[in-house]
């Protein structure tokens, strides 16, 4: 087997995980978002940003899980989804 | 007693539904459920499905779902708070919590409680972990009930005396023997339909009663003006002085929220830490959905739904719903609340019983209890938790489970240090710790009682006056107290006590 790219797999690279600090601070600050316009739909400013980073630290959250996936045994996350669930 | 029959037909059927899920749960998976960790964690087998529906029932509970949108009524834009606070966590538990999933697994700890003191080795400073999780526990089953009593007021069971109170202990004797039974595989269940019934009711509301109110440009202009009237200056937006107040309570409760048993019960019950990673990137559909429902605050405004006594704001969620749906539908939307309660309190039930059981019973008590016995225990603790929360709310003032509940806020946080910082570095010294708990439990609770049971303290930090959590600052001064005290003890050659994990652990993918 290739050693070197094992080796790669076991230490997955750890600047991924500064994604996970970009929700902190665009929902922390909270002068980023507290205005009326511009609104969408009629939902002032203040709403639909926190609605719309809800969906962005999910995505951040889950490419962060992509890019940092540990070894799982043999079997692939796609069957781990759908057997274990089973009840 | 005016009685919506036909609203209460449908939130009967789908409350004996569930009732029969929960017993049949028993069987789910089957397990010896005379162990505490099959009766306790359903034996870690929840993938990553069953653990989304099993968090989400759990951390957005059937209280939040009424109370959200009631501070939202009431305050504006500072009721949001709860979308900012459900975003953070999340990232956060990605990091965290798969490192406690694998160290419980390796050393079979049921409780936080257990971790610290398998990393300490303190029987102390576990049962510090284990009381304040109890504490923090109870006025929040208790609130729980609140949820329910307010539907059922909706459909017309209120008042006072025997037959108004009969449906909430009814309900509550049906959940505490389906969790005594079943464990938390009960729960679990009860999870996936009430989900499903919650999703249905939201999005159904979220879509139909703007159309009935002209849409969200109204109803925001409405709540605004609405608002502003009411002398909220900032009417639906935030004022500026109101930044860091929205910020740390944002913060301070993202970090509180999976310190609470319950959360920690939900997470050491999933069978992979993938399923934990996972589930940080999918129960934030469950924060949209959260922040629909505060929104349900504005619309209220603009339906001009008034406040009832003696639910004050949190009867503008059921009073929505009845001005807005037809009967069957405001039953179903009331079943999705009740139903919404009962997945809660039973896993704050069950881990409340975990803690006593481990942290209390068989380290101080009877350390040579039997696995049969450990369990019996659990069991019967699970019972006594739920009915003093029924006696609770029966007995005393809904306002004081309120109260309690939000201190609850700032004493579980106070376990942060010794559980988060100790799945990082075992540094800190444990007496250090068990100080820092202490003055941060005592400080932050004068914090709260000092503002009236406000969470928000002024705080006078040179010369400028900054409101801000006073969960999170009464947990900085632990934190500071823990570090300080660690030179100290380490100075004076206090005994550190034996660690009996090892690095390893925190990745293990398996036992």
């Amino acid at each position: 087997m290739n050693t070197r790219s094992t080796s790669e797999r076991a230490r997955p690279a750890r600047w991924w995980y500064v994604l996970l600090l970009v929700p902190f601070i665009a929902i922390l600050w909270v002068p980023f978002y507290a205005a009326w316009e511009p609104a969408a739909y009629g939902v002032p400013y203040f709403y639909w940003y926190q609605f719309l980073w809800i969906l962005l630290s999910a995505v951040l959250t889950a490419i962060v899980y992509f890019a940092t996936r540990e070894p799982e045994g043999a079997e692939t996350n796609a069957e781990a989804l759908s057997q274990e669930d089973l009840p | 007693m005016n009685i919506d029959w036909v609203a209460l037909t449908v939130f009967i059927i789908l409350f004996v539904l569930v009732t029969v899920l929960g017993f049949l749960a028993a069987r789910w998976r089957r397990g010896d459920l005379d162990l505490l960790h099959e009766w306790g964690l359903a034996g870690r087998r929840f993938g990553t499905l069953i653990t989304w529906f099993l968090l989400g029932g759990d951390l957005y509970t059937a209280y939040t779902f009424v109370a959200v949108p009631a501070v939202v009524f009431g305050t504006g834009a500072n009721g949001f708070f709860a979308v900012p606070y459900t975003i953070i966590v999340y990232p956060f538990v990605f990091l965290v919590m798969p490192r406690l999933w694998s160290v419980a697994r390796r050393h079979g700890y049921i409780t936080a409680a257990d971790f610290v003191r398998g990393r300490y080795e303190s029987r102390g400073l576990a049962l510090a972990v284990a009381f304040t999780g109890i504490l923090a526990t109870m006025p929040y089953i208790a609130l729980q009930l609140v949820g329910i009593q307010v539907v059922l007021a909706a459909m017309g069971i209120e008042g006072s005396g025997l037959a108004a109170d009969a449906p909430l202990v009814i309900a509550f004797v049906i959940l505490a023997a389906y969790t005594y039974f079943s464990g938390l595989r009960a729960p679990a269940m009860i999870a996936l339909v009430k989900d499903v019934i919650i999703y249905i009711t939201i999005f159904v509301a979220i879509i139909y009663i703007p159309i009935k109110l002209g849409g969200f440009g109204n109803i925001f202009a409405a709540a605004d003006a609405g608002l502003k009237a009411k002398n909220v200056a900032a009417g639906a937006l935030l004022a500026p002085a109101q930044f860091p107040a929205y910020a740390t309570l944002a913060f301070g409760s993202a970090l509180a929220l999976f310190m609470y048993p319950h959360s920690i019960t939900g997470v050491l019950s999933s069978n992979s830490r993938h399923a934990i990673k996972r589930n940080a990137a999918l129960l934030p559909a469950y924060s949209f959905l959260l922040g629909l429902i505060a929104l349900l605050g504005f619309m209220g405004i603009a339906a001009n739904v008034q406040p009832r006594a003696p639910y004050g704001a949190q009867w503008i969620v059921p009073g929505l719903f009845l001005q807005m749906f037809p009967s069957w539908f405001a039953g179903f939307a009331f079943a999705a609340i009740a139903i919404g309660a009962l997945v809660p309190a039973s896993i704050m039930s069950i881990a409340a019983a975990n803690l006593f059981t481990r942290n209390f019973w068989r380290d101080w008590v009877n350390p040579s209890i039997t696995d049969r016995e450990e369990s019996n225990i659990a069991k019967l603790t699970s019972l006594l938790v739920k009915f003093g929360a029924l006696i609770f709310i029966i007995f005393l003032p809904t306002q004081y489970a309120i109260n309690l509940q939000l201190l609850g806020g700032v004493w579980i946080i106070q376990t942060l240090p010794a559980i988060v910082v100790g799945l990082y570095t075992r540094w800190l010294h444990r007496w250090a710790l068990l100080v820092g708990w202490a003055v941060g439990m005592i400080v932050g609770t004068a914090m709260a009682v000092s503002q009236n049971f406000s969470s928000v303290y002024p705080l006078n930090l040179f010369g400028s006056v900054i409101p801000g959590y006073a969960a999170l600052y009464a947990v900085i001064v632990n934190m500071v107290l823990s570090v300080v005290l660690t030179w100290v003890f380490n100075a004076a050659s206090a005994p550190a006590g034996a660690d009996e994990t090892a690095e390893l652990d925190y990745t293990a993918v398996a036992a």
